[in-house]
């Protein structure tokens, strides 16, 4: 069995794209890439990742300048494909703003920028990165970002919570789902969402930055070795 | 051509910035202030003398790039002659 093919999108301004490579490389044996936001070549990968920090600066809006690079019209065909595609916090600002993830990031409520650790609630186990996680058990994973208020229209709201799209909610470490324990005032403590399909997922939290003992947490790598998982099922 | 180009959160869509501003100037004592919705402005400088064209093109823009319609609304206005740059 070969190993997965992973292709991590680099945009100007990206600055978790060695921590995703090295995530998925340590935890899944992955064969994993760097690909610039200015090719159109995936290198036909298994999962592509849109990493974390500033593209373009934030300018505009977190993720609006990331949208029109070249790289993210193949990212729309291979998802399109039912490619599977992780955005991790910028990544996943940029997924709202291309209309691959419905919904949009506002200012964290609080105007601070948040950079601790945050209790998530796995909602469902649709999608590859949660086929082997179980309903309802808590993660515990960082956060480092200023704009993950995500929010939607209410019939939006309600379509995604119907269709099973909700991925992860911010809860407390119990599994309750506090206003204290929502970091940003994102709509329903929604921290991560899918598409229709599953295969697009987007969260704000990292976890490529705790997939490791070294660096005190593994819960992270759950995600990733879920993915290995959903992938040999696919090929089979 | 100048076009002006405002772009505003939705109504109803919670303005952390607004509501920071309005709470500054509550504390300034500025209490006839009863609510700040924080914006843009972008001031296009167009190549067409056309005030239609210009307006068309400004609003296909804000549409696809300068306002996310999803949390945003938009207006556009030709510049008033003489208005400050």
């Amino acid at each position: 069995m070969s190993a997965p093919r992973v292709t991590v999108v680099l945009f100007p301004g990206s600055n978790c794209e060695e921590d995703a490579l090295i995530a998925v490389r340590n935890t899944i044996g992955a064969d994993a890439r760097l690909v610039r936001y200015d090719e159109r070549d995936l290198g036909r990968p298994d999962l592509v990742v849109l990493p974390g920090g500033f593209s373009y600066g934030d300018y505009l809006r977190s993720g609006a300048m990331a949208r029109f690079s070249p790289a993210m019209d193949s990212v729309a065909a291979f998802a399109a494909a039912g490619g599977a595609v992780l955005g991790i916090c910028n990544g996943f600002q940029i997924l709202c703003e291309a209309g691959l993830l419905p919904g949009a990031m506002l200012r964290n409520a609080g105007l601070r920028f948040v950079c601790r650790d945050v209790f998530l609630r796995v909602e469902t186990k649709r999608t590859p990165f949660t086929l082997v996680l179980t309903r309802g058990e808590v993660l515990r994973v960082p956060i480092a970002h200023g704009d993950g208020n995500w929010t939607a229209d209410a019939e939006t709201y309600r379509q995604l919570a119907e269709r099973d799209q909700i991925v992860f909610r911010y809860v407390d470490e119990t599994g309750d789902e506090t206003p204290a324990a929502n970091p940003n005032g994102s709509l329903g403590n929604v921290a991560g969402i899918c598409n229709v399909a599953g295969n697009v997922v987007g969260l704000m939290p990292h976890p490529e930055r705790c997939s490791e003992e070294i660096l005190g947490n593994v819960d992270g790598a759950r995600l990733f070795r879920s993915f290995a998982t959903a992938l040999l099922a696919h090929r089979s | 051509m100048t076009v002006l180009v405002r772009v505003f959160l939705k109504e109803g869509v919670l303005d952390p910035q607004g509501k920071a501003i309005n709470d500054a100037l509550h504390r300034l004592g500025y209490g006839e202030v009863t609510d700040v919705r924080a914006g843009k402005i972008f001031r296009l400088e167009m190549s067409t003398a056309d005030p239609g064209a210009a307006l068309g093109a400004a609003r296909k823009l804000a549409d696809q790039l300068l306002a996310n319609p999803v949390i945003e609304d938009f207006s556009v206005e030709l510049a008033p002659a003489g208005a400050p740059r």
